[in-house]
Parts: C-alpha cells; sequence; structure tokens
C-alpha cells in the first residue's frame, strides 16, 4: 500500500512540475497569443483570461473534492467514516450543481457575445482605416494595397496605431490568416471574400502562418506582418512603387502555381485583381458578395481582365 | 509481363517510396504468414469460421469489436508515434510532407472511426442484452451486418498506405483540397468509400440497439429501471440516427464530386465547399458524444460498484443524458467560428456549446457524491474512472475556453485545440473504454485482467498523456499551427515538442504493458467462478462468466433498479437461479456466413469505387443485391435449444 502511495505521490509532483514549467514559462514573449500588441489581441485575451478564471472556479473545487472524496472513503477496515449506500438523493446539492454550471456559462456567455459583436467593427473609430486585400494561393500570402496601388508577396507592411481592414480570399484550397500577436484568424476562402480587423499598436515584426492545412507545403507557408510608423510606412509605398517591378497578369498566373517562395515587393498589379479572382473562383454564384459595388457584383471590365488569363 | 508487373508495382505497390513502404510490406506480409500459419497449424480454421466469422451472438460480436479495437488502437497509436517522432525537433526530416500528410490523417480517421467507434460498440454488444436481460439484440442478423461492414470498411482503409497512397487531406477531409483539382489519386477515395460503408453499418448499430433497449427489457424494467450504461447506449445510438445520415451524404456527394464531376462543393462551378463543412460537422460534433456518452454510461456503473453504492441522482443523470443528446446536435458551428459566419451565428452556437458543460458538469458532481459516503474500491475500472475525472474536468475547462467564438479566433487550427480534443477524447473516451474493458472482461472471459501489471499500465499511460498534451496547450499559445510537418528552429517550440513526444512514448510503453497484461492474464489471471467477481449492482453479474450462449435459462422478473445489488443485500439471489420446471426451450438464431460474405462484396465494391474499376465494383454490387436477396427468401433462420440442453448447461455451472 505504502509503496503504491509513494508512486502516486512521485506522479503528482511530476505533473505539477510539468504544469508550472509550463505556466511559468507563459510569461516569455514567445507566447504570442499572451502578448497582443493592438487591440483586437488584447480584446481576445481579455476573454481568454476571463474563461480561464471561471472554468478553474469549478474544476478547482471538483479536484480538491475528489481527493478528499477517495481518501476519505477508500474501503478499509478501519475506515469510521459514514456509510450510506442508499443515499441517493438531494434536491438541494443538486440544485446547488445545476445552479453553479448555469451561472458560470451566464457570465461568460454575455461577455462572448459582447466581444463577439465588437470584433466587427474597427477597433478605432477616429482613425482612416487601411485596407488590405490578401490572397492566399499554395504556398504563398499575396497582398494588395487596392488604394497605394502595390502588392507584397509573404510579408505585409502596416501603419501603427491604424486600424487595417483585411479582405480574406483565396485562389486555391481554404486557407487561414492568423497573425498570433495582433489577434485572432480568419479563413480564406476560394469564391468569398471575408473581413478581418486587425491593429498594431507597436512597430515591430510579427509572426503570421496559414493555419488551416493545405496540402505538401503548408508547413512553409509563413509571412510576416511588419508594423512602422505612418511616416514610415508611406515612405515604404513611395519607395516601393519607384523601384519595384509591376505584377502582371501573367506574373499572377506564375505565382498562382503550387510553389513555396521568399518575399517579392511590386508596384503596381492589375485593377480589381482580387474581385476577379473572388468572382471567378465562385464570387459569381454568391448574392451580394460585394458589397462595396452597387448590384453586388464587380463591373464588368474588373471581372474580363481578371479571368483573361489570370485564371 | 515484366513491364507489367513494375508498372502494378509502382503505381499501387508504390515500391519507389522507400523503407516506410516496404517496412509496412513486411509487416502486413509477416502477420498474414502468422496467422493463416497459426490457424492451420492449430486446426481452427473450422472452429474460426463457426464460432466467429458466421455467428450472430452478441458476446462474440461484442469480442471481435474489442480485438478489431485493440489492433486500431495499436495501428493509430504508431501512427501517432511517427507524428510525434517527426516533430520532436525542429527541421527534422524523418518523415517527409507527404508521408507525414498521410500519417496524420490515418491517424485521426483510424482513432475516431476504426477505434472509438468499435470500441464502443463492442461494449454496447457485450454488455446491454445481459443488463437488461435479454437474450440477445433485437436484430442478431443485423448485427453481425454491422460487424462484417464495420470490419471490411476498416481493411479497406488500412490497406490504403500500401496499396495506392492513403489519404492525405485531414480526417476532416476539407473540400476543395479534397477535390479532384488539388488531390488526384486514390487516397482521398479510401477515405470516402471505407467511411461511407462503415457508416451504413453504425446505422444498423444504432437502429438496433434502440429497438433492443425499448423492447428487449425483461418483464418490470421500466425505463426508469434501466442501468445507467444501457440508458447511455440509448442516448449514443439516438444520436447515431440524428448524425451519422448527414455524414454519409457528405461523403456521398463528395465521392460522386470526385469519381462522375458532379459539383456539390466546387464552388467554381456553382457547388458550395460549405456545405461539405457543415454537414460534416453536423455529424461531426455529434460524433463526440455518440463515444463520449457511452463512456459516461461506463463510468456510471464502475462508480457505483466500486463505491458499493448507489448512483447519486439517478433522474438527474437521465437527464442530463439527454439533455446533451439534444444540446449536441446543437453545436456544431463552433467547429468554423473563423469561417465568417458573422457575430449573430457565433454568438448563438458559442452559448450553445458552453451549454453543454452544464449537464456535464453535473453528472461530474453526481459521480463525486455517489462516492461520498460509500466505500471505495480502488481497482482498475475505478482508477481509470478517477483518472478521468481529472482528465476530462480540464478537457471540459478548455472546452468551454473554446466555446467563446472570440478567443476560439486564436486557438483555431493551434496546438491548444489539438491538446484539447485528444484530452476529450482520451480522457473521456479511451479512459471509459479501458475502465469497461477491465469490468466486463471477467464477464467476457471468466478471468480477471491482472490488476499490478494494469496498474503499470495505468500509469505509465495518465502520466505519459500529461506530459504529451499539457505541452501543446502552451505551443498553442505560441502560435503553432496543426498539421505542420516540420517547423523552423527560431520560433522556441523545440524544448516543448520534444517533452510533449516523451509524453507519447511513456504512452506507447503503457499500452504495451496493457498488451503484456493481457498476455499474462490469459494464464495467470484470477478465474471468475461466481460470476460476479466485483460484486456487483446489475443484472449481467447475476450470470455465470462466460455467460452461455442464451444468456438468461429463464428471464428474471425486474422489481429493482440495481435489481442484483438488492436481491444480495436481501439474501435473495436464490431467485434468479432457473428452477429446473421452469426452464422451457428457446429460439435461437441461425449463424449465418450471409454477413460476412455481404462485407466481402462491399469490400471489393470499396475497392472498386477507390480505384474506378467499375466492374469490380459492379459484380461486387451485384454479390451485395444476392446475399439481400437470399437473406429475404429464407423463411427458417431459427432453431430451438431444447430444454434438456439447458438444463445440462446450467448444471454445469452448478446453477442448477
Amino acid at each position: 500500500m505504502d509503496r503504491r502511495k509513494t508512486r502516486r505521490r512521485a506522479g503528482q509532483a511530476g505533473l505539477l512540475a510539468v504544469a508550472m514549467a509550463v505556466l511559468l514559462s507563459g510569461c516569455s514573449p514567445e507566447y504570442m497569443v499572451l502578448h497582443p500588441v493592438g487591440p483586437v489581441g488584447r480584446q481576445e485575451l481579455h476573454l481568454i483570461m476571463l474563461s480561464t478564471v471561471l472554468v478553474l472556479i469549478v474544476i478547482v473545487p471538483v479536484f480538491l473534492l475528489m481527493f478528499y472524496i477517495v481518501w476519505r472513503y477508500r474501503d478499509k477496515p478501519d475506515n469510521k467514516a459514514q456509510y450510506q449506500p442508499h443515499w441517493a438523493h438531494s434536491k438541494v446539492l443538486e440544485f446547488v450543481w445545476w445552479g453553479i454550471p448555469i451561472v458560470v456559462v451566464g457570465i461568460l456567455g454575455a461577455a462572448t457575445v459582447k466581444t463577439t459583436y465588437a470584433l466587427v467593427k474597427p477597433p478605432e473609430n477616429n482613425v482612416k482605416p487601411l485596407t488590405v486585400e490578401v490572397v492566399s494561393l499554395d504556398w504563398k500570402w499575396l497582398f494588395l494595397y487596392p488604394d497605394q496601388h502595390v502588392a507584397t508577396v509573404n510579408y505585409c507592411k502596416i501603419p501603427t496605431g491604424v486600424p487595417v481592414q483585411f479582405e480574406l480570399t483565396s485562389d486555391a484550397p481554404m486557407n487561414s490568416f492568423w497573425v498570433p500577436q495582433l489577434g485572432g484568424q480568419e479563413y480564406t476562402m476560394p469564391g468569398m471574400s471575408m473581413r478581418l480587423w486587425l491593429q498594431a499598436d507597436e512597430a515591430g515584426t510579427y509572426y503570421g502562418h496559414g493555419a488551416n492545412f493545405t496540402g505538401e507545403g503548408f508547413a512553409h507557408d509563413q509571412f510576416r506582418v511588419v508594423a512602422v510608423g505612418d511616416e514610415n510606412f508611406n515612405s515604404w509605398v513611395q519607395q516601393t512603387k519607384q523601384s519595384y517591378p509591376a505584377l502582371t497578369q501573367a506574373g499572377y498566373a506564375k505565382l498562382k502555381k503550387p510553389s513555396v517562395m521568399g518575399e517579392a515587393t511590386y508596384s503596381a498589379f492589375p485593377k480589381g485583381l482580387f474581385n476577379a479572382t473572388v468572382w471567378a473562383d465562385g464570387g459569381q454564384y454568391m448574392p451580394g458578395m460585394f458589397k462595396d459595388v452597387p448590384g453586388g457584383k464587380p463591373d464588368k471590365g474588373m471581372s474580363d481582365q481578371g479571368m483573361s488569363d489570370g485564371m | 509481363m515484366w513491364e507489367a508487373i513494375r508498372h502494378f508495382g509502382d503505381t499501387y505497390l508504390m515500391w519507389r517510396e522507400g523503407p516506410l513502404i516496404w517496412g509496412s510490406d513486411v509487416l502486413i506480409l509477416l502477420t498474414i504468414i502468422g496467422i493463416v500459419f497459426a490457424l492451420t497449424y492449430l486446426k481452427k480454421w473450422k472452429w474460426l469460421w463457426r464460432e466467429w466469422l458466421t455467428t450472430v451472438d452478441h458476446k462474440k460480436i461484442g469480442i471481435m469489436y474489442l480485438v478489431c479495437a485493440l489492433l486500431m488502437f495499436f495501428r493509430g497509436g504508431v501512427d501517432a508515434l511517427l507524428i510525434r517522432t517527426q516533430l520532436a525537433e525542429p527541421n527534422n526530416h524523418f518523415l517527409d510532407a507527404e508521408h507525414y500528410d498521410q500519417i496524420f490523417t490515418t491517424h485521426g480517421t483510424i482513432m475516431i472511426l476504426f477505434m472509438a467507434m468499435p470500441f464502443i460498440f463492442a461494449l454496447f454488444n457485450i454488455a446491454v442484452p445481459l443488463q437488461i436481460g435479454a437474450r440477445d439484440v433485437a436484430f442478431p442478423y443485423l448485427n453481425a451486418i454491422s460487424f462484417w461492414l464495420f470490419f471490411f470498411a476498416a481493411f479497406l482503409f488500412n490497406i490504403s498506405f500500401v496499396f495506392g497512397g492513403s489519404p492525405d487531406a485531414g480526417w476532416t477531409s476539407y473540400p476543395p483540397l479534397t477535390e479532384l483539382g488539388f488531390d488526384k489519386g486514390p487516397g482521398e477515395n479510401y477515405y470516402l468509400v471505407s467511411l461511407l460503408i462503415s457508416g451504413i453499418g453504425t446505422l444498423g448499430t444504432g437502429i438496433n440497439f434502440i429497438a433492443t433497449i425499448l423492447k428487449m427489457r425483461a418483464p418490470g424494467m421500466t425505463m426508469m429501471k434501466v442501468p445507467l450504461f444501457s440508458w447511455a447506449v440509448l442516448a449514443s445510438s439516438i444520436v447515431i440516427l440524428t448524425a451519422f445520415p448527414a455524414l454519409n451524404v457528405a461523403l456521398a456527394l463528395l465521392l460522386f464530386d470526385r469519381l462522375f464531376g458532379a459539383h456539390f462543393f466546387t464552388i467554381a462551378q456553382g457547388g458550395n465547399p460549405m456545405m461539405f463543412i457543415n454537414l460534416f460537422w453536423v455529424w461531426g460534433h455529434p460524433e463526440v458524444y455518440i463515444v463520449v456518452l457511452v463512456a459516461f454510461g461506463v463510468y456510471s456503473e464502475v462508480v457505483a460498484t466500486f463505491s458499493r453504492k448507489e448512483i447519486f441522482g439517478y433522474k438527474s443523470m437521465v437527464a442530463s443524458l439527454m439533455a446533451i443528446t439534444v444540446i449536441g446536435d446543437l453545436t456544431w458551428v463552433h467547429h468554423f467560428f473563423t469561417m465568417g459566419a458573422g457575430p449573430d451565428v457565433n454568438s448563438f452556437f458559442a452559448v450553445s456549446t458552453m451549454a453543454v458543460g452544464i449537464p456535464t458538469g453535473v453528472k461530474m458532481f453526481n459521480w463525486l457524491f455517489t462516492m461520498y459516503r460509500g466505500r471505495i474500491r480502488l481497482t482498475l475500472p475505478m482508477l481509470w474512472t478517477l483518472a478521468f475525472i481529472v482528465c476530462f474536468a480540464i478537457a471540459g475547462a478548455t472546452g468551454v475556453m473554446l466555446a467563446a467564438a472570440p478567443a476560439d479566433y486564436q486557438y483555431h487550427n493551434s496546438y491548444f485545440l489539438v491538446a484539447h480534443f485528444h484530452q476529450a477524447l482520451i480522457g473521456g473516451v479511451v479512459f471509459g473504454m479501458l475502465a469497461g474493458m477491465y469490468y466486463w472482461w471477467p464477464k467476457m472471459f471468466g478471468f480477471q485482467l491482472d490488476e499490478r501489471i494494469g496498474r503499470w499500465a495505468f500509469w505509465l499511460f495518465n502520466i505519459g498523456f500529461y506530459v504529451c498534451f499539457m505541452p501543446q496547450y502552451a505551443l498553442g499559445f505560441m502560435g503553432m499551427q496543426r498539421r505542420m510537418y516540420t517547423y523552423p528552429a527560431d520560433l522556441g517550440w523545440g524544448t516543448l515538442n520534444f517533452i510533449s513526444t516523451i509524453g507519447a512514448y511513456i504512452m506507447g510503453l503503457g499500452f504495451l504493458f496493457i498488451v503484456v497484461q493481457v498476455l499474462y492474464s490469459i494464464k495467470y489471471g484470477k478465474r471468475d467462478v461466481t460470476g460476479d467477481i466485483w460484486d456487483a449492482r446489475t443484472l449481467e453479474w447475476s450470470l455465470p462468466s462466460p455467460v452461455p450462449h442464451y444468456n438468461f435459462a429463464v428471464i428474471p422478473h425486474v422489481t429493482d433498479r440495481d435489481m442484483w445489488a438488492t436481491l444480495k443485500e436481501q439474501g435473495r439471489t436464490g431467485e434468479l437461479r432457473p428452477a429446473a420446471s421452469d426452464i422451457r426451450p428457446i429460439h435461437m438464431p441461425n449463424n449465418s456466413a450471409r454477413p460476412f460474405l455481404l462485407g466481402v462484396c462491399f469490400f471489393f465494391a470499396g475497392l472498386g469505387f477507390v480505384f474506378e474499376w467499375y466492374v469490380l465494383a459492379a459484380l461486387a454490387l451485384l454479390g451485395v443485391a444476392v446475399c439481400l436477396l437470399a437473406r429475404s427468401f429464407e423463411l427458417h433462420d431459427e432453431h430451438d435449444l431444447s430444454a434438456d440442453e439447458i438444463r445440462r448447461t446450467e448444471a454445469l455451472s452448478g446453477r442448477l
């Protein structure tokens, strides 16, 4: 009996050590989700913290209760604890444990709904947002700046303190656009245009990766988000326009072919490339997909141009 | 001729793919030779055919499910170790992307559909008819068909790795990645066809057990006297009936897309992949409850027996089972909060998902208070149950955390999610199945599994579990995505991945101990001479172990919820012993080769569809039709067991 006990204690100590190591190391900056640098990631972290505390309130007593009961009511000849084999009902107790989880779910549910609605709005209302169109390809990320008319592959430059509206689609299998330090992910899906608000408050380079499995090259589907000051961002745009080649339809067709590649920069891209891609990949069958365009579909010229050789 | 062989070897046997394939080939060959040799040497072919392949006895079908589940647990476990070995360090080249993708896909698919499902069906079959005082399930012939469909589907799925290539798009198999445009070759077809075949069998089992529990209970056993395990099986079977059709439809439509150029899910031609994703999870989430509800049933039996106490709050337990059954069908969208459903939809499904935690939490407290003021014996089934309470409480907690939609945007597709569902499925289901296996093993085989070796297995598996999966929660916070076959060194993921891999190996060692335990106990395990080795509470323990094939010589009249415990307490156990004069001849269903042959036909039909060999598929489907027709002309499918024979059998076990 004693040997068994020591063995169990050793096991528990081991577990505790592992758990502590995991918890303590959560302080290091490698834990991207726990170190957000923008309002979206911060709101999500807030919810993560709240939910962690709430579930701990339930499960810690369960653990304590379990260990106490097992210790107290072991089947040993000298155990003097009460034994009531037919004690099997208690209205009061059952009310308590139907009640506790209901209250917890109520609190967490309310917080969840609030945050869910908050995240579909821009994180900052007083600053004019930047729009970046994102096309996930096999296995690379294409970023189009419709207002700046530049494009990049596998890295995305954004100004700090400015809400960024990412418009997402895929011209390959579904993928998911995830920059953990800025905030949670959203899928990129062919034929559909999805939206995600993110914002970086500090300058820096942030890890991004496709989060949904897309086949052989998936493990290398990495990109960077580089947040810089407003000035820097504008001068980068100017510089890009002058010193890089333009992305052509033929160039896009080449990008689309499955491959893994480094970063690239383009001074221009075919007008309406994003909408044309969505349209050709099936957006034409999705009513109301193009909310910004009267009639819900991009104008004829755009789609023709996009479909000519891009597909 | 030589050319043809080489072509076949390259295309189907994949001889050029290297040592992983060659090794698997050799292992498979050795296994087949070993089995054939052993059967021939021991002159067991006839025995195999008469006693097992053609049987319709629920107890034997249960045992066959159990054997398959353990084998598949091994196969899925080997997959897991290959995955963890590849991920042990950054930039590892143990596996290439292609093989890694195949292996994580088969790992997931096998563990859910070919390990967890047969494991629960093993317990369905072994325990339910005995618990409710029935002679067999409602439809014994259908029961055999269900088993053989599962068996040959699993067989088909398993040969894929060495014959044409395994599926490699994840067990979730989302289009468009799984459409022809991105995924040619037979692998994905294997997935679709074998899941379809086993899915038909599963539906049969669901129908069978609903009918059995609703219609075959012993006289006097009202629904409120049904043991909680059987209640759990009823709940699980109901979920099977509501969920599995969605999966079968989704698989069939995707198969049409791939084989016949349909466009149900190809969006560029006006189909919609979201339709697949919805159908898949309309099945996929309830599937979790299909397996875990059964485990809940096991825990309820085990906790009551080994606390020597009635289950606390029986009505609450039944109500919470039914609540989970209903709410569980309304949570599927939480698998894709990140697919742009909008805040209204996400809010609804976030709250409905959290709501499942309420009845589950109630069950937790009821188990704890069953132990309270009881007398707790820490036997193997009880140890696994206690381990479950700890493990599943954490799984439930992280599940509620994942349900908070905006938080899920950060967890989705990350190792946090991977850790969570392994914790729910291992801590909930595997622990439960092992508890159930240990609990009913003496009933099945007449001897107990060795406790000492079992404890080693228990501690290794449990410690290994936490060492393996706790670091994965942390890796999720570090931004590591699931399904990456390798990762760079500069992100700091190396250490935790290495620890996780060590944990996986410890779990593997734990599994080996279970194997040793079974082998050891066959010879040295404590024999069960009373039929009630645990001093348990329900009807199956009133029978000798192993149970005679007709189960009850005289069907008992049930007056109490824990019938057997009550009779023991009041010294009235003699009432369940048959009196010689009460024994009447029993109608027993005939054995039949047809369920087995039907399985064989489905296997070849499946193979035909996988490789688009339509002549083979058509011939095999013709075989299916012949089997079905032959059955409908079968007028005499049962025989009488004479009263004398029953008396002899009962006398042999000392009950008469």
